[in-house]
């Protein structure tokens, strides 16, 4: 009885907080209806009759940032440089697990060093690098998330594959399978649920990135994060008005992505943890 | 010995190793070697000694006091966010009607980029201060508080799921065991469900840790590190020294290594003393 009460008092404290997590997402959307000179002194009141502006704060953000370009780009290269780490680093991992050489572990530990250096020790030299090279394009930025991504993703992968028994990689082998085969038809198959992880979790990172890209591409091609920024602009006041549709239009796809793999995002948070 | 695989080393290795030594590797290397240089463009680097390194601490105390800052961001942030996820994790581990919906509500925030998260945080902490006649840039208390506030925000919900997945690992019959020896529920948190999820923590202090000191996007979108530079983290000083000054790549190049090796220093030696007090299951 007693621990029924108890958990009915720990219902209304998480009722409470939800609220406290939900009202500044809450907050954002009220605004972005409300005429800009009205948001920065009262945020915290609905839009009346006066200060009502419909869909003005949208289109004027819209105009102001090139949000569908922005999106158009995010999605290109959070796609694309997703798929080519889940490819190119599961292979690695499971070659560099296989295949014992001095070589292998010296680049598995390399590997896993990267994972801790700041980005900022980098930072200016990779986009040199990169701008040297003529990776500074969205094709080219996916070659660099593939070599950032490397790190965590190898290091995943191959906590992974050494679970996995050799028995059935040698059966298929007898079978007649080259290496390549084995590795796509017997191996991939069972690093699925890592693939998963290591997808949720670059796809958090890559979108949400903001001076990566700023450095790399950000001249020409903005990515969402680096349109909301650019709204800022460099001196003076900022549009609150197009800020706050612009911020809730860059929370409207992290929330349908959240809410359409949710299972998927929080068992892969958790055992993302598990491995770190 | 003789592993079929090897001959495949260019289709499972090389491109991997590609990217990774174009944007890792060379660029780590020759990081580390111009911060021992002058340069304004990398080709004309002319060597100068530790003189970066002197020059980071002693040319102005922008560094320093953003350290400083970081470290005291830190503390309070690590402490805070794990202390309150931990607490939730423990709510919602009893049998709590709702609780997939609370645990879905509490990790969102984490799905949002720095550079908005910023940006909403800042119209509320204005909203706020707007009515004592303030904002969020008129003195550095606020700027500290509106961090950690936004990172616990941001963080919280993350941790919670590490620490939800620690606490149901704990076998039943443990926790049975120690119902019937008459422990109280104070004594089982600190005998049993703490030492239990040791992992856990090390983990979440590792993640905690190390993103607090490497915040940038929030820092950048909440107060910029005004007011003047008060509220300036590490990461974003070093940022400023490369890019709004000329003759300072140097110096922000050997800020970036002294940067690298207090994160690997504290990362290492929070790993290594966490997983000393971990239990063996």
């Amino acid at each position: 009885m007693q621990t029924k009460i108890f958990d009915r008092i720990l219902f209304v404290i998480l009722l409470a907080v939800a609220a406290i997590f939900i009202f500044p997402v809450l907050i954002v959307l009220i605004n972005s209806f409300k005429q800009k000179f009205s948001i920065s002194s009262d945020p915290f009141s609905l839009p009346t009759e006066n200060t009502f502006v419909g869909l003005s704060n949208y289109t004027q953000g819209i105009d102001n940032t090139g949000f569908p370009t922005a999106f158009g780009w995010s999605l290109f290269i959070t796609v694309f440089s997703v798929a080519a780490i889940i490819i190119f680093t599961s292979m690695t991992a499971w070659y560099i697990t296989r295949v014992k050489s001095r070589f292998n572990t010296i680049l598995y530990y390399a590997l896993v060093f990267s994972m801790i250096v700041p980005f900022q020790m980098v930072m200016f030299t990779m986009s040199k690098t990169a701008n040297v090279l003529g990776l500074d394009n969205p094709l080219g930025i996916i070659l660099i998330y593939l070599g950032f991504g490397a790190g965590l993703s190898v290091f995943m992968f191959s906590g992974f594959i050494k679970t996995v028994p050799l028995g059935i990689e040698e059966a298929a082998t007898i079978d007649g399978c080259n290496t390549l085969q084995v590795f796509w038809k017997v191996v991939f198959p069972i690093l699925t649920p890592t693939a998963i992880t290591v997808a949720i979790l670059n796809t958090m990172w890559i979108w949400n990135d903001y001076l990566l890209p700023y450095l790399v591409i950000g001249n020409d091609y903005k990515t969402i994060p680096i349109a909301i920024q650019y709204l800022k602009g460099g001196y003076g006041s900022v549009d609150m008005g197009a800020m706050m549709a612009m911020l809730v239009l860059s929370i409207i796809p992290v929330v349908v992505f959240y809410l359409s793999s949710q299972k998927y995002i929080i068992k892969g948070v958790a055992a993302g943890a598990v491995k770190g | 010995m003789n592993n079929p695989a090897k001959r495949y080393f260019p289709i499972f290795v090389m491109p991997t190793l590609i990217a990774f030594l174009i944007a890792f590797a060379v660029p780590f290397a020759l990081g580390l070697f111009l911060s021992f240089t002058e340069f304004r463009t990398v080709s004309d680097a002319e060597f100068v000694g530790l003189q970066n390194y002197i020059r980071a601490f002693t040319d102005d105390t922008d560094f320093l006091s953003s350290l400083w800052f970081t470290v005291k961001f830190a503390v309070m942030s690590v402490i805070s966010i794990n202390v309150f996820a931990f607490l939730l994790a423990l709510m919602l581990t009893r049998t709590v009607p709702g609780t997939k919906f609370f645990r879905t509500v509490f990790f969102m925030p984490n799905l949002i980029g720095g550079i908005v998260l910023g940006y909403i945080w800042q119209v509320i902490i204005n909203g706020v201060l707007y009515r004592f006649g303030y904002s969020i840039t008129s003195n550095s208390v606020f700027g500290y508080w509106g961090l950690i506030v936004l990172m616990n925000w941001q963080m919280i919900g993350y941790m919670m799921i590490i620490y939800i997945a620690g606490i149901q690992n704990i076998p039943t019959d443990i926790m049975e065991a120690a119902r019937v020896d008459g422990a109280g529920s104070l004594t089982t948190l600190f005998r049993i469900t703490i030492p239990s999820v040791m992992p856990s923590i090390t983990i979440c202090l590792f993640l905690t840790i190390t993103n607090s000191f490497k915040l940038f996007d929030q820092n950048l979108a909440l107060t910029a590190g005004a007011p003047g530079k008060r509220t300036q983290m590490v990461a974003l000083d070093i940022y400023n020294t490369f890019y709004s000054r000329t003759g300072y790549e140097g110096v922000g190049q050997a800020k970036a290594v002294v940067f690298f090796l207090i994160v690997a220093v504290i990362a290492l030696a929070q790993l290594r003393f966490t997983r000393s007090k971990e239990v063996e299951s």
